[in-house]
């Protein structure tokens, strides 16, 4: 039993805006009431929902390989001594597991959706997950240049297609289905892309990108699962590519879906010389379309670690920044490039990125429908979220960092014309209740009885950044596992799964499938229950 | 009955006089073996749940694996908990205590060994640091191209081994990935790939080859970056060239096998990890592919071995950020190789107790290092005995359950169908951990360790 007395609750989705009231969390739930235990004083204290992140790369065979080429990174990082409460690690741009727990608890954050898992190396997603401490998690498996999956489509057969998909989201023990750059990475097998949604993917005969993104997207909504088709979109990156940003929305008209990381898809310009923003027109067009969820994918000036399925655009970056190169190819599913790169604040096209991102979480009027994220370790570490938040919430702040950016980078963005400050109420949407609904966590991103006993509490402060940077306290599940800046206890965090119902049939198809054309055994693909600790399985 | 070659290595033989009074052998199929990098998951096991008798699809490796995997003789719990406390009280009072091995242990045990050397604030490293850590340090250098291995079964019409004999090292490796193997584009098999072998000698796999390059020894670097200039089309040193014993005809026609792939992969063995260069002669490699890529796809990948020492470099990277070769002197994990390796930390003797998993890895340490291990007390974990006399030896059972990691980190899991009655090296490291929280613990301070600037 826990007490919060006398905090300024902002809880949006029980419409609770800036309302002084008890929280009373006791078996891990918030409940009515209830006699004894602790009481924490949290007057002039403001209280959030903890912190749902909707997209990050926090675990897996991508990110470890990101993490072991980059010892010149971890050695200016802030070190995580070894505690009575904590292991050892590094911070910086992709934090050792456990500390990727530490720091998201240290800001408030409790619940993780780790967005790009190749499902043939699902078993150490997984195993990450399970040394990240604290917070929940949820995992996206990458299924936009599935072989198998490709093949079905290209003949059109799609009731066996739904059918595969989910079984390989059970095996894989997934919560939701990630598509990245739909044909690119298949294509890129063949030194190939896929740029424009009308192309047909390298390999194929008649498969473009468009019907695969259409016919996935119809899939999931035909599963039934709890998360949109989590899209990253074709052409990222590249200088007007909103045109096929815009296409692809037009193409999901009739689905839900959810687009990552906008801000890497909303600009204007022929080519890096004339590259601008053009989030107005991605904007417009979202805000009419309530079927569309996103996240904003914003940057950060620094050092960065650029991480991404999407094989064919992390070449193009390597030959872009000379600098090293990761690239693993993984059979049958998908691929992954890792190139550091620093974002500077002299750059144009970094400058761009930066109001790109800004100009789409303040152009969005809806904030239940775009969420806060930088595509951590992408646009910068998750841990700088505080810095944006104060971006968003103080319209002289961010002119004055605006002021800071080169003269052809201002011209080439209206984020100087955009006055919105964003409210307590609406970060607390932005960074809980939003996400939270986004994912379909019922139990998440709100404080009315029943949810999960995820809290944040913060000491009230003029600047964001100083605020959310250091909660007073943080408590998950029920626990306080932040107090005055420190680790408290690690509670073993819970993993959110689904299970969508499929024909046990199914297997008949792809056992011989699985002998002529991957490296491992049918039976021993799937990822046993056993590996993920606390499991809630969502069975649809 | 006669064995035939598709029936598998006959493991043990059963007792014939009586076998008509001894219960069926159970079949356990898709059973993974760790004997070597390859990690195949297509093992046909029978047992009678004391022994294996039967590996169906097994190598020699994999027969020689599973042999081991018996149920032991029961040792006493009071003799374990003996050395336990022992393996404790010597870690304990050690000032820079070393835990090396793990290249046989699951990712589970690895886990333990981590949190025990952490626990410690001592060192640990692995057999990568005498392999292919050359590889994860061009990586670090310049990056990494790869794929896992079903890419180029399905893939690959170009496949180059330099300095390694899969023959030997891997005998699975062309069957079920890179050669002889079927895949989704490449249905003729090994019709439908060209297999170059560049080594300093004569082998069983350059016995297998299209094209066998024989190199002079120690030429690796050079002649890797003379090939580079040649795909390239730009200058270099003819001299050069002739000290590595292959002629420009030789890489002209090299290059253009290359270029002309559709999705070609490199190989590296332990040719270029153990001689002059080391991870330069990586860099080259990688440095190789990458100038590939403008022309065609092209992947590489190292030759890892023993079974999980790739599960060693990502439990070590996600855990520590780095793969191999982990300090945590300062309460936080450092790395540098040479520095913080196990083969030089021993040599130069600046250690004062050690705890080696797996004891062929001590074998495999050079002799300044393993007479210094003689030197100091020694803790041994192994299903065999020791190859010297360490102050403790704690035998463990010889494959336990868990996750292992193929040569090109795909996790497997291990389901050993006997369950020894020795315990595994994960639950010795964990017994480990425990007496040792029974201590006095050490945490580092900030002021200690990162003094004001």
């Amino acid at each position: 039993m826990l007490r919060i007395q006398g905090g300024t609750v902002y809880d949006p989705a029980n419409g609770v805006n800036g309302v002084v009231k008890n929280i009373v969390l006791d078996g891990g739930k918030v409940v009515t009431s209830g006699e004894g235990g602790r009481t924490i004083d949290a007057t002039g204290m403001i209280v959030f929902p903890g912190g749902v992140d909707v997209h990050t790369h926090v675990a897996g065979a991508g990110l470890n390989f990101a993490r072991s080429m980059i010892p010149e990174e971890h050695r200016q990082s802030s070190p995580i001594l070894r505690s009575r409460t904590k292991r050892a690690g590094i911070g910086g741009p992709t934090p050792t597991s456990f500390a990727t727990g530490y720091l998201y608890a240290g800001m408030g954050w409790t619940t993780v959706n780790e967005a790009a898992v190749p499902m043939l190396t699902a078993k150490r997603t997984h195993d990450e997950l399970h040394d990240t401490p604290i917070v929940d998690k949820a995992c996206c498996v990458l299924m936009g240049n599935n072989e198998l999956i490709l093949d079905l489509l290209e003949r059109g057969e799609h009731e066996r297609a739904k059918q595969v998909v989910a079984w390989y989201l059970w095996a894989a023990k997934g919560y939701g289905i990630k598509v990245v750059n739909a044909g690119g990475v298949a294509a890129w097998k063949w030194g190939k892309d896929a740029k424009k949604l009308t192309d047909v993917v390298e390999g194929y005969h008649s498969l473009t990108p468009g019907a695969i993104i259409a016919s996935l997207a119809r899939i999931i909504d035909e599963l039934n699962l709890p998360h949109p088709m989590h899209l990253h979109c074709n052409n990222l990156g590249a200088p007007g590519n909103v045109g096929t940003t815009l296409e692809t929305m037009k193409t999901l008209e009739s689905h839900r879906a959810h687009l990552a990381h906008l801000q890497y898809h909303a600009y204007g310009g022929d080519d890096w010389e004339s590259i601008r923003s053009d989030a107005p027109a991605i904007a417009n067009y979202f805000n009419a379309h309530k079927n569309l969820t996103t996240d904003a994918g914003a940057v950060l000036f620094g050092n960065a670690i650029t991480l991404s399925a999407d094989g064919p655009w992390q070449y193009l970056l390597y030959q872009l920044t000379g600098k090293k190169w990761g690239n693993i190819d993984v059979e049958n599913e998908t691929g992954c490039g890792v190139v550091p790169y620093v974002y500077r604040e002299k750059n144009i096209v970094n400058a761009v990125q930066w109001a790109t991102g800004l100009e789409l979480l303040l152009l969005i009027d809806d904030p239940w429908r775009v969420a806060l994220t930088t595509d951590h370790p992408n646009g910068t570490s998750f841990w700088r979220y505080p810095e944006i938040l104060q971006l968003l919430m103080d319209a002289s702040f961010r002119k004055e960092e605006f002021a800071k950016l080169p003269e052809k980078a201002r011209s080439r963005t209206c984020l100087a014309d955009l006055t919105r400050e964003y409210t307590l109420y609406e970060i607390a949407i932005l960074t809980s209740a939003g996400p939270a609904r986004t994912l379909g966590l019922s139990q998440k991103g709100h404080l009315g009885v029943g949810a999960d006993a995820d809290v944040a509490i913060y000491n009230a402060h003029k600047n964001a950044a100083t605020m959310f940077s250091h909660p007073r306290y943080v408590i998950k599940g029920g626990e306080i596992v932040v107090e005055d800046g420190d680790i408290r206890t690690t509670p073993e965090s819970r993993g959110f799964i689904t299970k969508p119902s499929f024909d046990p049939a199914i297997e008949d198809y792809l056992r011989p499938l699985f002998q002529s054309q991957y490296t491992v055994a049918f039976e021993n693909y799937p990822v046993e229950m056993a590996r993920i600790p606390r499991p809630i399985v969502r069975e649809v | 009955m006669a064995v035939t070659a598709t029936d598998g290595f006959i493991v043990r033989k059963r007792s014939t006089t009586i076998t008509t009074l001894l219960p069926p052998l159970s079949v356990v199929p898709n059973a993974t073996c760790a004997g070597c990098g390859c990690v195949c998951d297509d093992i046909e096991l029978q047992h009678d749940g004391r022994s294996i008798y039967v590996a169906k699809n097994a190598c020699e490796r994999g027969e020689a694996w599973f042999r081991e995997q018996t149920v032991e003789r029961q040792s006493s719990e009071v003799l374990l908990d003996a050395a336990v406390e022992a393996a404790a009280e010597i870690l304990h009072a050690a000032d820079l205590p070393l835990v090396f091995g793990l290249g046989d242990s699951t990712c589970e045990a690895q886990r333990e060994a981590i949190a025990l050397a952490e626990q410690l604030g001592g060192t640990i490293d692995t057999e990568t640091s005498l392999s292919h850590g050359s590889m994860e340090m061009a990586a670090q250098l310049g990056g990494k191209i790869t794929c896992t291995l079903g890419e180029v079964k399905n893939r690959a019409d170009f496949v180059l081994y330099w300095g390694a004999n899969p023959a030997e090292t891997h005998p699975r490796h062309f069957e079920r990935y890179t050669l002889t193997t079927t895949g989704k584009y490449t249905p003729s098999g090994r019709a439908d790939r060209t297999l170059v072998v560049v080594d300093v000698r004569e082998t069983a796999s350059t016995a297998e080859a299209d094209v066998f390059l024989r190199i002079r020894p120690g030429q690796d670097f050079e002649a890797l970056s003379i090939l580079r200039a040649v795909v390239q089309g730009s200058r270099f040193d003819e001299a050069k060239l002739a000290a590595t014993g292959l002629t420009l005809d030789q890489l002209r026609d090299l290059s253009r096998r290359m270029k002309k792939a559709r999705y070609g992969i490199v190989f590296v063995g332990m040719g270029l990890f153990q001689t002059r260069g080391t991870f330069m002669n990586c860099a080259a490699v990688t440095a190789l592919v990458i100038e590939l890529n403008s022309w065609t796809r092209f992947i590489s990948m190292p030759m890892r071995s023993p079974g999980n020492v790739s599960g060693a470099d990502a439990v070590l990277s996600y855990t520590t950020g780095y793969p191999f070769a982990v300090n945590f002197s300062r309460g936080y994990p450092r790395y540098n190789p040479g520095e913080f390796s196990a083969a030089g930390l021993l040599a130069r003797g600046e250690v004062d107790a050690a705890l080696i998993v797996g004891t062929d890895a001590a074998a495999r340490l050079p002799q300044a290092a393993r007479d210094h291990l003689s030197r100091i007390p020694t803790i041994t974990l192994d299903a065999k005995p020791p190859t010297f006399t360490p102050r403790v030896h704690i035998t463990t059972a010889a494959v336990a359950a868990g996750t292992v990691y193929r040569m090109d980190k795909v996790p497997l899991t291990l389901r050993p169908p006997i369950t020894s009655a020795a315990p595994s090296d994960e639950t010795v490291l964990r017994l480990i951990r425990d007496a040792l929280a029974k201590k006095s613990a050490w945490y580092p301070t900030a002021a200690a360790v990162m003094p004001a600037k």
